[in-house]
């Protein structure tokens, strides 16, 4: 599965660093990075940040 | 055999989820969703920031502007029956009752209807009177929010110290009343309020703390120290009251929203749930006092708990125990990220831990909040999102159910 974060959308609310640590994380100068390329065990952990995004930033496929 | 017949009421942020959650859990589940708006699902967080700021600035057209605030959803087309534009008037026998006399034959009956702005007790110039909750609130309020228009804020709460940031990027004149001695006094505690009132005055805003309304007139509104000033516009914010009429004879105690047990049941009632805004359960990780608590991720979180307790007892079984959800909300104000974890409005005392509240906006301030010494909430202004995730984290800890601490200063 693919992760992708919308830059142009997303507010650093973090909602997704809580959801799925081990996919979404900040960085020191609290800029957002994710891993790109998850495996299906990953799955629920992603969709439940994507949910949990109030901007609607995160787009899996 | 068809798998449980599930009617939830309110197609919002809560509704919309616990049909996804219930969809994940019970495939075979038949799932109906309530909603008395007519339009799809939506989230409601940007009306009072960049939705009405859109909508007052009219160069994006308004389906536009909607169709951002549309919530995308997991479900398929027709995995769910949706009836919106329809409210629900009661439940008779078990099953819910809509207002076109439909009766939805139901087994469970998940109560997602939200909260709806609380209004003055006072007439007068109703034409020029607004509230903010639906989409349609924002379209009718941003029509007025013209540069140079004198706009008066009654209630500084989130929604309404939100709205008169907006208004001062769009060039209002904007005055905010508040009856308590500062603005947004119960959710931040004394000193994050009155550094935030501050905030709000170096952008303009006349804030009149400690004040109410004695009269609204055509094109003024009178205070209770006689003040009169001058309104084009008039937005009230006075908090908000639940939409629980409908569950009325359901057996359920509608005290202030829904009172619920551990697993989102209604006290009072074998299938009734709810959700979102109305529901009033207690919270482990603080005490065992039932609250309503009117955060956006409050219906994920409540969704995510009613689908499993559906699922489980629909398998014969009990969910896990314990429901424990870590709040965080948030505001933003002329470009001020507020950001908080925890119950702040629970504390006694509030620290700094870094920054300084006097310069809040210019530099980022972090305030710890505790209750008989226990840390119960962080809120960070503007703070570095990677320094605030480490505080989280140190609340997170010390909220424990293992903690010592907490278990020493659990009340009733």
């Amino acid at each position: 599965m693919k992760v992708h974060v919308d830059m142009s959308i997303c507010l650093l609310h973090g909602q997704c660093v809580i959801a799925a640590p081990e996919i979404f994380s900040f960085d020191d100068a609290g800029g957002l990075v994710w891993v790109a390329e998850i495996d299906e065990v990953q799955a629920g952990d992603a969709e439940a940040a994507s949910d949990a995004c109030p901007e609607q930033a995160i787009v899996l496929g | 055999m068809g798998g449980p017949r599930i009617t939830i009421v309110g197609a919002s942020l809560a509704g919309l989820r616990t049909a996804e959650a219930l969809m994940a859990e019970l495939p075979g589940a038949r799932v109906t969703l309530v909603g008395d708006e007519p339009h799809l699902p939506y989230n409601r967080p940007p009306l009072s920031k960049d939705g009405i700021e859109a909508l007052a600035q009219g160069e994006t057209p308004e389906t536009e502007v909607f169709d951002k605030l549309v919530l995308r959803s997991k479900l398929a087309p027709g995995q769910v029956e949706m009836r919106l534009g329809t409210a629900a008037t009661g439940i008779e026998g078990g099953d819910v009752r809509l207002a076109d006399g439909t009766l939805i034959r139901s087994d469970w009956i998940v109560a997602a209807t939200g909260i709806r702005p609380r209004r003055l007790a006072l007439s007068g110039a109703m034409d020029r009177r607004h509230v903010l909750r639906s989409f349609d609130d924002a379209r009718a309020l941003a029509a007025g929010l013209r540069p140079g228009a004198r706009l008066v804020v009654i209630g500084a709460g989130f929604i309404g110290c939100e709205i008169a940031a907006t208004a001062r990027k769009l060039g209002l004149h904007v005055t905010l009343i508040e009856p308590a001695p500062q603005p947004m006094l119960r959710a931040l505690g004394a000193r994050v309020a009155a550094a935030m009132a501050a905030f709000h005055r170096r952008h303009g805003v006349t804030v009149l703390t400690g004040r109410s309304l004695e009269r609204i007139e055509a094109d003024r509104v009178i205070l209770d120290d006689g003040q009169a000033i001058e309104a084009d516009l008039i937005v009230e914010a006075l908090g908000s009251l639940p939409n629980t009429e409908w569950l009325a004879g359901s057996g359920a105690d509608l005290g202030d929203g829904v009172l619920l047990d551990a697993r989102l049941i209604a006290e009072g009632t074998e299938n009734l749930l709810a959700v979102g805004d109305i529901a009033r359960f207690a919270n482990p990780l603080f005490d065992a006092v039932p609250r309503r608590v009117e955060h956006w991720c409050v219906p994920g979180q409540t969704a995510k708990r009613a689908a499993e307790t559906i699922a489980a007892r629909t398998r014969g079984e009990d969910p896990a125990p314990d429901f424990a959800p870590m709040p965080s909300f948030w505001s933003d104000q002329y470009g001020l990220r507020l950001q908080a974890f925890g119950a702040p409005t629970l504390a006694e005392t509030q620290t700094v831990v870094e920054g300084d509240l006097s310069r809040i906006g210019a530099a980022p301030v972090i305030v710890e909040y505790a209750r008989a010494g226990q840390l119960v909430g962080v809120i960070g202004l503007g703070a570095n999102p990677a320094t605030l995730a480490r505080h989280r984290a140190r609340l997170v800890a010390a909220l424990a159910p293992s903690s010592p601490a907490l278990s020493s200063n659990v009340t009733a």
